[in-house]
C-alpha cells in the first residue's frame, strides 16, 4: 500500500516543531508500524535528509520505549498493544497517517518523536519500592503465603510498562494510572503493606512536583493503556492516600 | 601477557563458595564510602549489582542507553527463572540443578561456577518475593512451578509470560530506592564507548550522552560490565534492537579475553521470518513446549500442499503427522534442550517437510493439550458427560490462563488464532553463551574490570538451559559480585578519588572522538542497516546452526571484505552533537563486524560439535552431535593483539572432578 505520513519534526527541546509530509510506497500488510518507519528512514538517509527520531527497543510490547501518538491516539488504533505491536494491516492503501510525540508538560520533546520521561524515574525513586535489602537474608519465599487472587491482582497492576500513554491520552496529562499501578501492586502484597502510607504520600507528592495534571476521572487512560491497567487502581490509590493522610495526622 | 587464572577455591565442590566467602577480604562500611564503582548496564545483572553495591555503601554510577533501567532487554524474558527449591518435592536439589546445567551445557563450563549458581539460586526467589515480585501462585497461596526444556523436574518460577519483566522491575525498584538515597547516580541515555586503564587497572570509562552527544569521562575504582549478549551480530534475533557488544568489545580490545565467542544459542520456538522488511524476530516462550506438540507432515506431498495453500494443518490426519521430537527422543520428547530441538527442526525443513511459504517453519500444536485440560476440568467440576466442543471450550480457558499473553502476541503478529490452528515456529538466534572471560570472582583479565550476566561466559558452557539466564544474572548481581569485588577493592581504601584529568583519560577520549568523527564524516552511499543485514546473512548462513570448515573460512574472508567496505562506504546522517540514533547504530555495527570474524575463527578452531555449536564434520551416523572431550574440553579464551595481528588463543582446561563426562542423550 501507499501512504501519506504527516510527522512531527522538532530539532531539539528548545526549538519549535512542525508537521512535515512524507510519502511511503509499497508497504506490506505484514510489516509492523515501526518497520514502516524504518523504511522511510532508510529512504531519507540515502537522500541526505535527517531521519526521524523515535524511541523503540524490544519491539515486542514489553520495554515501554516506543511512544507514538498516531492519528490522535496513543499507540495508534487497535487496543491492548504498543506502537511496536501495531501492524500495517490496520491501515488502508491511500491513508494519511498523523504521527506525533507524547504531549505533556512533564514529558518535554528531546527530538522529533522522542520525549523525556525521566519524571517517571523520579516518582519511582520517591517510593516505588519495598525497603528490603538485597542481601538475600530474608525468610523462605513460601513462609508468606499470599492468596492467589491477591497475587494475581498485584501481578496485573505490576504489568505496567511505564510507557506514558496514559499521560499522553489524558486531557490533563495526569500520571494517576501509572502511579496507582505501582502503589496498588505493593499495597496488595503483605510485604508491601508495612510502608504503604509513606509510599503513597511520597509518590503522589513527587507526581505533583513534576507537573502532571489532576485526575478528573474521564477514564481515557484505561482505554489507551496497552497493558489494560484498570481504573480501579486509581480508586485504590485514592483510598490509600486518604487512609495515609488520616494515619499521618494521628 | 595475561595469564589465565581461574582462581577456583580449594576444597570440596559443595564447600568452595562458603570457604571462599569466609576467606576473602572485606571492605569495612566506613571505607566503602570512599570507593566508587561504575556499573555499565542495568538489566538483571547490572541492576541487581548496582542496587546491592549501593546498599553495601559503595558509591555507584550506573549507565544504560535506554531512558530508564526498567527497559533493559531483560524485561523481555518470558518463561521463568530456575531455582533449586524443591517445592514440588519431585527430587530437585542443588546437586541436580548443578548437574543438569553442566550436562545441558554439554560439559563446557566450570564445575565450581555452576555449583555456586545452583547454590545461590534458592536465595534469589526469597529475595525477589521480599521485594514484591508477584510470582504465580497456587490456590493454597504458595508459589507455583513449571518445567522447562532439558530437565525432568519442575523448578521454574514464573509470572505468567512476563517473568523477566517482573524480576527486572524488582531490581529496578531496589535501584530506585538507592537512587532516591543518592547512593546510585543513574546515567540514562548514556552509552559507554571505551574503558580507561591506569597502571593496568580499570579506572573509568568514556561515555556519550546520547541526548546532547557530549563525550564524558567517568572514573571509579572498579568497572562492572553487565551489558548483555551479542546475538544481534546476526541482524535478526530475538534480542532488543539496541542489544550490542560495544562495551564488551571495547574492553576486549583493551586487554580482556573474550571466551567461547562461537557458542550461540538458537532458540527453537520463534515466529518464522515473513519477509525482507523484518527488523527482529519474536520468541514464543519455551514454556509452550510443556503443552504444545511439535510436528510436520509425515508426507512430503502434504507439506508441499500446505506450502502452496492447498491444505490446512488441521486437514492432516493424526497418522500422517510426524511428531519428530517424540519420535527421535522418546525420553524427553518435546522438552529436549534448545540446541537439539532447533537442529531437529532444521533437519526436517532441509529435508523438504517445512510448512509455511518459505518452507522454514514447523507446527507447535495445542489441540491435544486443550482436550486434555478440558477433560480434567470437566472431571474436577463434576460436569459428567459433556460434548466435545464444551470440553474444548473448558480446555481453551486453561490454556489461556497459562499462556494467554503469548497467544495474543502471536495472533497480533501473524494474524492467525493459535487456539484454532497450530502455531508456526522456526529457530532463531536468541542468546550468546560466549562473552568476556572471567575468573571465579567474575573479574576479567583486566584487573578491576568485572563482567556479569549474559556479557560474561561463565556458567552455561556450550548451551544454556531455559530459565537459567535470569537465574545467572541475578546470582551474579545480588549474591556473587558484591562479595568478590570487595576482595579487590580492599586495596583501594586509601587510593582516593581517581582524577579524570589524567592523560590516560584524555588519550582514550581522543580515540573515541576520532572514531565518531570518522563515521560521521564518511558520507558514503549505504546506510548502517544495509551493512548490518549483509553481516547478518553471512553469520546466519555460515556461522549459524550448522558450521563447516569451508563455510567458516569463507565467512572470515567475507566479513573482512565487508568491514573494509563499511568503513569506506557507510553513510551516517546528522551531527555528533545531537541526539543521533544512526550514529549509535553505526558504532555498534562497526564492532559487530569485528566480533563476527572472531566468532567464525573460534568456530573454525573448535572442530567438534557441542551444545549450540554444531560442526558438520563431527556428527554420528544418525546426525547427532559428537563432542571430542579428549581434544576440546577447554574454554577458548581469545586475546586481542592489535588490529594488524588479530587474535591469539589461550586454553583454560576444564577439569571435571564431580561429574562424569557422558554423551548427552535425550533419547
Ligand atoms: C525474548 C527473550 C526471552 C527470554 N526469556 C528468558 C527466560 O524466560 N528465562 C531466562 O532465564 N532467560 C531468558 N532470556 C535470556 C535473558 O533474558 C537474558 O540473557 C538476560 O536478561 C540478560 O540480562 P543482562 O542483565 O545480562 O543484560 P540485559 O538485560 O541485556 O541488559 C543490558 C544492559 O546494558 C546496557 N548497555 C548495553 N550496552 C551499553 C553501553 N555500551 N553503554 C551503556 N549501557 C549499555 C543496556 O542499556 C541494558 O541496561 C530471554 C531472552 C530473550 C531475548
Ligand atoms: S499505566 Fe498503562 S499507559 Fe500508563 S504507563 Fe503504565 S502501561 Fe503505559
Ligand atoms: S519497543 Fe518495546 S514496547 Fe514497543
Amino acid at each position: 500500500m501507499n501512504l501519506t505520513l504527516k510527522i512531527w519534526r522538532q530539532k531539539n527541546t528548545t526549538s519549535q516543531g512542525k508537521m512535515v509530509e512524507y510519502k511511503v510506497n509499497n508497504i506490506s500488510e505484514d510489516m509492523s508500524f515501526l518497520e514502516m518507519m524504518d523504511i522511510l528512514n532508510e529512504e531519507l538517509i540515502v537522500k541526505g535528509d535527517d531521519p526521524i527520531a523515535f524511541d523503540h527497543d524490544c519491539r515486542e510490547g514489553i520495554c515501554g520505549m516506543c511512544s507514538l501518538y498516531i492519528n490522535g491516539e496513543a499507540h495508534g488504533p487497535d487496543r491492548g498493544i504498543t506502537t511496536c505491536q501495531l501492524h500495517m494491516r490496520k491501515f488502508k492503501d491511500g491513508d494519511t497517517i498523523y504521527i506525533e510525540p507524547w504531549r505533556a508538560k512533564a514529558f518535554p520533546v528531546i527530538k522529533d518523536l522522542v520525549v523525556d520521561r525521566t519524571s517517571f524515574e523520579r516518582i519511582m525513586a520517591s517510593g516505588g519500592f519495598i525497603s528490603v535489602n538485597t542481601s538475600g537474608n530474608t525468610q523462605d519465599a513460601n513462609n508468606i503465603p499470599i492468596p492467589k487472587d491477591d497475587a494475581d491482582e498485584a501481578f496485573d497492576a505490576a504489568t505496567c510498562i511505564g510507557c506514558g500513554a496514559c499521560v499522553a491520552t489524558c486531557k490533563n496529562s495526569s500520571a494517576m494510572l501509572f502511579v496507582s499501578a505501582k502503589v496498588s501492586q505493593l499495597a496488595l502484597l503483605p510485604q508491601g503493606k508495612l510502608e504503604r502510607e509513606r509510599r503513597v504520600l511520597n509518590m503522589v507528592d513527587q507526581m505533583d512536583k513534576e507537573g502532571f495534571g489532576n485526575c478528573t476521572n474521564t477514564g481515557a487512560c484505561e482505554v489507551e493503556c496497552p497493558k489494560g491497567i484498570s481504573l480501579s487502581n486509581i480508586a485504590r490509590m485514592n483510598r490509600e492516600y486518604l487512609r495515609a493522610s488520616l494515619v499521618k495526622k494521628d | 601477557m595475561s595469564e589465565l587464572k581461574s582462581n577456583i577455591p580449594e576444597g570440596p565442590l559443595a564447600d568452595k563458595w562458603t570457604n571462599h566467602k569466609n576467606n576473602i577480604r572485606l571492605v569495612n562500611p566506613a571505607n566503602k564510602r570512599l570507593i566508587d564503582v561504575i556499573v555499565v548496564g542495568t538489566g538483571l545483572a547490572g541492576g541487581s549489582a548496582a542496587a546491592t553495591l549501593a546498599e553495601l555503601g559503595y558509591n555507584v554510577k550506573a549507565f544504560c542507553f535506554q531512558d530508564s533501567p526498567r527497559r533493559a532487554h531483560s524485561i523481555a524474558a518470558q518463561g521463568g527463572i530456575n531455582a533449586a527449591k524443591n517445592y514440588q518435592g519431585d527430587g530437585d536439589s542443588v546437586y541436580r540443578l548443578f548437574y543438569d546445567t553442566i550436562k545441558g551445557g554439554d560439559y563446557r563450563s566450570r564445575e565450581a561456577n555452576v555449583y555456586r549458581l545452583a547454590e545461590v539460586s534458592a536465595n534469589i526467589i526469597d529475595q525477589c518475593v521480599a521485594q514484591g515480585v508477584p510470582f504465580a501462585r497456587e490456590y493454597g497461596g504458595l508459589l507455583d512451578n513449571r518445567s522447562f526444556g532439558g530437565v525432568q523436574v519442575s523448578r521454574t518460577f514464573y509470572a505468567k509470560g512476563q517473568t523477566g519483566q517482573q524480576l527486572l522491575l524488582g531490581a529496578y525498584s531496589a535501584m530506585s530506592r538507592q537512587i532516591g538515597r543518592g547512593k546510585i547516580k543513574m546515567y540514562n541515555r548514556h552509552e559507554m564507548l571505551d574503558i580507561v586503564k591506569i597502571d593496568g587497572k580499570a579506572r573509568g570509562i568514556i561515555a556519550r550522552d546520547l541526548i546532547t552527544g557530549e563525550i564524558e569521562r567517568h572514573s571509579a575504582h572498579a568497572v562492572v560490565i553487565a551489558t548483555g549478549g551479542y546475538g544481534n551480530v546476526f541482524f535478526l534475533s530475538t534480542n532488543a534492537m539496541g542489544s550490542n557488544v560495544t562495551a564488551a568489545w571495547k574492553v576486549h580490545k583493551r586487554g580482556a579475553h573474550f571466551a567461547n565467542p562461537c557458542f550461540t544459542q538458537i532458540h527453537p520456538t520463534c515466529i518464522p521470518v515473513s519477509g525482507d522488511h523484518q527488523s527482529k524476530l519474536t520468541l514464543m516462550s519455551e514454556s509452550l513446549r510443556n503443552d504444545g506438540r511439535i510436528w510436520v507432515p509425515g508426507k512430503k506431498e502434504d507439506a508441499e500442499a500446505i506450502r502452496n495453500g492447498k491444505l490446512k494443518p488441521t486437514d492432516i490426519k493424526e497418522e500422517d503427522r510426524d511428531y519428530y521430537l517424540e519420535r527421535r527422543y522418546p525420553a524427553f520428547g518435546n522438552l529436549v534442550p534448545r540446541d537439539v530441538a532447533s537442529r531437529a527442526a532444521k533437519e526436517r525443513c532441509d529435508a523438504g517437510y517445512g510448512v509455511n511459504k518459505t518452507g522454514e517453519a514447523v507446527y507447535l500444536d495445542f489441540s491435544s493439550a486443550i482436550m486434555r485440560y478440558g477433560k480434567e476440568k470437566a472431571i474436577t467440576e463434576g460436569l459428567g458427560n459433556i460434548s466435545e466442543s464444551k470440553i474444548k471450550e473448558l480446555g481453551k480457558k486453561v490454556v489461556e490462563a497459562k499462556y494467554g499473553n503469548l497467544f495474543q502476541m502471536y495472533e497480533k503478529i501473524v494474524d492467525q488464532n493459535p487456539y484454532e490452528t497450530p502455531m508456526m515456529i522456526y529457530p532463531a538466534v536468541h542468546y550468546t553463551m560466549g562473552g568476556l572471560w572471567v575468573d571465579y570472582n567474575l573479574m576479567t583479565t583486566i584487573p578491576g574490570c568485572y563482567a556479569a550476566g549474559e556479557a560474561n561466559f561463565s556458567d552455561h558452557g556450550a548451551n544454556r538451559l531455559g530459565a537459567s539466564a535470569l537465574m545467572q544474572g541475578l546470582a551474579d548481581g545480588y549474591f556473587v559480585l558484591p562479595y568478590t569485588i570487595g576482595d579487590y577493592l580492599a586495596d583501594d581504601i586509601r587510593t582516593g578519588p581517581i582524577s579524570t584529568d589524567l592523560p590516560e583519560f584524555e588519550q582514550v577520549e581522543n580515540e573515541v572522538k576520532d572514531r565518531l568523527n570518522k563515521l560521521i564524516n564518511n558520507k558514503g552511499t549505504h546506510t548502517v542497516d544495509y551493512f548490518h543485514k549483509k553481516l547478518g546473512k553471512i553469520m546466519w548462513d555460515k556461522v549459524g546452526m550448522a558450521r563447516n570448515e569451508r563455510g567458516l573460512k569463507e565467512a572470515i574472508e567475507e566479513i573482512k571484505a565487508l568491514r573494509k567496505e563499511f568503513w569506506e562506504n557507510v553513510l551516517v546522517p546528522g551531527d555528533l552533537n545531537e541526539f543521533n540514533p544512526e550514529l549509535e547504530k553505526a558504532g555498534r555495527v562497526a564492532d559487530f563486524m569485528e566480533l563476527g570474524e572472531l566468532m567464525a575463527l573460534d568456530a573454525l578452531e573448535r572442530n567438534e560439535s557441542c551444545g549450540g555449536h554444531f560442526r558438520e564434520e563431527s556428527q554420528s551416523e544418525e546426525g547427532e552431535a559428537m563432542r571430542k572431550d579428549d581434544i576440546y574440553a577447554y574454554v577458548s579464551s581469545w586475546e586481542f593483539n592489535g588490529d594488524a595481528s588479530g587474535f591469539s588463543l589461550h586454553k583454560e582446561n576444564l577439569n571435571f572432578e564431580n561429574v562424569e563426562l557422558k554423551t548427552r542423550s535425550y533419547k
